[in-house]
């Protein structure tokens, strides 16, 4: 079958847009690889099998348990595969949007990352943090759409405990106008969960009345890849992932993603959820005015209650352990040895 | 690298914000007992109320100048209040935090090993730093600088000094080349010149070196003449080994002037603002190096080149003031710049010694390697803290004297330098003397430190000879009393006292050092101030 729409979509005559839709389908289930090799790559199988493992065992199977996730992410696939194609309208100021930037404080990239003794989390006293990179990418963007006259005004948002305005203060400094920090006990905080993060968002956007809200696509340290789209679905707003392309078009945004095996341009309508991928634009450095400068911009401090949202948390951590240690190779003497070895291991 | 976990301990600890406080009241509570403090008319009580709130009492009460404590040792003077450890407060400490981080990021992308090669940095890099807001760091806000403390500046200095040609080509720049126009300059100079150097628009660089005077500063021949409208100055003679030369646009330039004196007609140095622009100036071209190769040093020479009256820095005839002011007070940095890569140098060093075995054990293992170990932590450590000591001193008064104590920073800083360099080649063995790593590039780059902004012997003389001037002008007073015995009858007698009880090999312990410590100790060192214990029994 695959064989077939494969063909289909060769011959330009019969490209249809069900075919297209069919492809962003696959796309966003992650089985472009099988889109693109389905007739070079005799080894669709182990393909199928991998995607498999990437895609659902690893971050969706987790969520499964609950079943209030669970109806959350089928939503999100839903509004996915709507949203560039009707979205839902409202009304579009021709300038002046207002832009929502959301900044995770993590543990820097660059930190050797420590697993607490008792298995309850990762130590984080004492360990440089710094902006989530991704999100340091979407505050690039937001800026730069101002600088082009696109944006009227920036707004940066980071959720957790007080140290969380040193993020905002980059976020100040590489241009953002002001900065709302939902300040959440840190306790509640080890636990905070991307569905409430974006219920944040989601509210901050209609209070700020914000046209276009940027994420990262995912946050370095937990992966979780959900904020931006979950904030999509909250808001019912149209929603473009992975973007490594933003431009805008009369009122619409035209923006390229970044699928396996390929790009994706799509247009949505505003107001939008846009997550940033690594490509859509290289960060620029915080320069020293700029920081001095920041010190003197407006932050607002709100905590959960003044939003309305509740924090407590539906996921119980059970135990968090280092990945397990790579095992020494073999070297072996001969071909033959290295085929045996892999039968034995069942590999081959 | 433990150097650095003592310094995060001992310096950046987060909750210091009270004990930053008590510091600064100390402070204030001895210099308003000396009766030096400026602002007298503020009793102990009102200050230990105000300790509340440390902005006000930092900026409203600063005091105006220090007791030098080096100067004050060649008068047998101790002063215990050296020993408190100026201390940032929270909200400076994350500000500081915040500067490091672009910076840390953009030199981790330097490519050292290209600009070394290749002995030129690379304009693009260039163009970030200035953009960075690198070229003003210590020019106020006012002029479109950062107006960063000694403190902030030292910090900052620790990750510029990654790369030996940036770090030298900034510290020509501020450093010394605009220093002039910061602390001797008129207002109408700072407003021409500041904003286009604190955006790097322009380039500063410092003219003071000649063929034939190096550390002999008061010998130079170049030589400035006034028109005969006295409206300007005509500038002949050449500069060598000036950093920045060939890029600057502006220049702190030293001639010898005519001036009169007691009717006499004398030669003294007189500091100049030359644009580049103003005509007759050009450069030969950059020198080759053996370290900081990066950074541009070359001949620049002076012909008939006008500079209006207004430039004159400071007075006419009082050159030799200001360059000895510019270079007394850039000096505190180079400990904090040479912690900096030696904290880097460890790291790497370390992770060798680590993982290298020889005879079947790592090199960490080897007592003698352990022992280059604790003197590099040792070296690095002491560095760092007299920088910052030094720095943070700096920040707490309005003028402070601190120039031997800024002297020893480059003196003990660049020696130790060289050594702890030279160890980690040692301990890198092989693998130190080769191209393709950095540690031979940081060796040669960091002998420069011994040799500009004043070698490390003439910087031992000045540190010697301020000592015992310092000295001499009180010991003078005395002895000018002490000769009038009828006159200051108790001056004399006094002394005269102290003389004969006094055992020169047994001097009393006058430091009270019993206040210092825990109560349980306190009887115990009473006894130990009161006999002196005698080294023969």
């Amino acid at each position: 079958m695959f064989r077939y729409l494969f063909m289909l979509a060769q011959e330009t005559t019969f490209r249809s847009r069900s075919l297209d839709k069919m492809k962003s389908i696959l796309d966003n289930c992650g089985f472009s690889y099988l889109w693109s090799f389905q007739n070079t790559s005799p080894n669709i199988k182990s393909i199928i099998k991998q995607r498999l493992e990437d895609q659902f065992t690893q971050s969706w199977s987790g969520k499964c348990n609950f079943i209030d996730d669970l109806s959350i992410t089928i939503k999100i696939k839903v509004v996915v595969i709507r949203a560039p194609i009707n979205s839902p309208g409202s009304k579009v100021k021709m300038s002046a949007l207002r832009v929502l930037v959301g900044c995770k404080r993590v543990i820097d990239y660059a930190v050797k990352i420590r697993v607490k003794p008792d298995k309850t989390g990762v130590v984080t006293d004492g360990v440089k943090h710094s902006m989530n990179p991704f999100d340091e990418i979407a505050i690039e963007e937001a800026v730069r759409l101002k600088e082009k006259k696109i944006a009227s005004e920036v707004i940066a948002v980071s959720c957790g405990p007080k140290q969380c305005q040193e993020t905002l203060r980059t976020a100040l400094a590489m241009g953002a106008d002001r900065a709302i920090h939902v300040n959440i006990d840190p306790k509640d905080y080890e636990n905070l969960q991307p569905i409430h993060v974006s219920k944040f968002l989601a509210k901050i956007a209609q209070d700020e009345k914000a046209d276009i809200v940027i994420v990262g696509k995912q946050a370095i340290d937990d992966d979780c890849n959900q904020t931006g789209q979950m904030t999509a679905a909250l808001l019912d707003w149209p929603q473009a992932t992975f973007a490594s392309k933003v431009e805008k078009n009369n009122g619409d945004l035209t923006v390229i993603r970044e699928i396996d095996g390929g790009l994706e341009t799509i247009k949505v309508k505003l107001p939008a959820v846009l997550t940033a991928d690594l490509r859509l634009n290289e960060p620029r450095y915080a320069t020293l005015p700029n920081i001095m400068k920041a010190k003197k911009k407006p932050m607002a401090s709100k905590t959960p209650a003044d939003l309305g949202v509740d924090v407590t948390s539906r996921l119980e951590i059970v135990s968090v352990e280092d990945p397990p240690v790579r095992e020494a190779g073999q070297k072996v003497e001969s071909v033959e040895d290295l085929v045996t070895k892999l039968k034995d291991a069942g590999l081959v | 690298m433990w150097s650095r976990t003592s310094y995060t301990l001992r310096y950046f600890s987060k909750d210091k914000l009270f004990s930053s406080n008590k510091h600064i009241v100390r402070l204030q509570r001895r210099k308003a007992s000396s009766g030096s403090i400026q602002k007298a008319d503020l009793d102990d009580k009102e200050i230990t109320q105000t300790s509340q709130s440390g902005e006000y009492i930092q900026k409203a009460l600063k005091p105006k100048t220090n007791d030098p404590f080096v100067k004050n040792l060649f008068l047998g003077n101790f002063d215990k209040d050296a020993l408190i450890y100026p201390e940032l407060t929270k909200e400076q400490l994350d500000d500081i935090n915040q500067l490091v981080q672009p910076i840390e990021r953009f030199f981790d992308e330097v490519d050292s090993k290209t600009i070394d090669e290749k002995a030129k940095i690379p304009d693009d890099v260039l163009q970030q730093l200035k953009d960075l807001g690198l070229f003003g760091q210590q020019i106020p806000e006012e002029y479109g600088g950062l107006g960063l403390n000694a403190t902030e500046f030292a910090r900052l200095a620790e990750i510029t000094a990654l790369d030996g040609s940036i770090s030298v080509t900034l510290a020509a720049h501020q450093s010394i080349g605009l220093k002039g126009i910061l602390i001797a300059g008129t207002e109408s100079q700072k407003q021409k010149y500041l904003p286009k150097l604190a955006t790097g628009e322009h380039v500063a660089a410092f003219c003071l070196t000649e063929p034939s005077s190096g550390s002999d500063a008061a010998s130079i021949q170049t030589r400035a003449t006034l028109s005969e409208d006295g409206k300007t100055f005509h500038l002949n003679g050449g500069k060598i080994w000036i950093s920045n030369g060939g890029i600057a646009d502006v220049f702190t330039v030293f001639a010898k002037t005519e001036i009169e004196k007691d009717g006499e007609k004398v030669d003294k140095v007189t500091a100049f603002i030359v644009e580049r622009e103003f005509g007759g100036v050009t450069n030969g071209k950059p020198e080759d190096k053996l370290g900081i190769r990066g950074s541009n040093t070359c001949e620049v020479h002076f012909d008939n080149t006008p500079v209006p009256i207004e430039n004159v820095i400071g007075e006419v005839g009082g050159g030799f003031k200001v360059a000895m002011n510019i270079l007394n007070s850039g000096r505190f940095s180079m400990g904090s710049s040479g912690a900096g890569v030696l904290k880097k140098m460890m790291g790497l060093v370390a992770e060798h010694a680590t993982t290298r075995a020889q005879f079947g054990q790592y090199l960490s293992e080897f007592p003698l390697i352990k022992e280059k170990f604790a003197r590099l932590a040792i070296t690095t450590y002491v560095m760092e803290s007299m920088a910052y000591l030094t720095a943070g001193t700096l920040d707490a008064y309005e003028q402070p004297d601190l120039s031997l104590e800024a002297a020893i920073v480059k003196i003990f800083s660049s020696e130790g330098c060289w050594v702890c360099a030279n160890e980690c080649l040692q301990i890198l063995g092989g693998l130190g003397y080769m191209k393709d790593y950095p540690y031979e590039r940081l060796l040669r780059d960091g002998r420069i430190l011994m040799i500009f902004e004043g070698t490390n012997e003439i910087l031992r003389m000045f540190v010697a000879l301020q000592g015992c001037q310092h000295a001499g002008k009180q010991l003078k007073d005395l002895v000018k009393k002490l000769r009038n015995p009828l006159a200051n009858p108790g001056l004399f007698f006094g002394t005269l006292k102290k003389r004969m009880m006094s055992d020169p090999l047994k001097p009393a312990l006058k430091l009270h050092l019993d206040e210092e410590v825990h109560p349980s100790l306190k009887m115990y060192l009473a006894l130990f101030s009161c006999f002196p214990i005698d080294l023969d029994d």
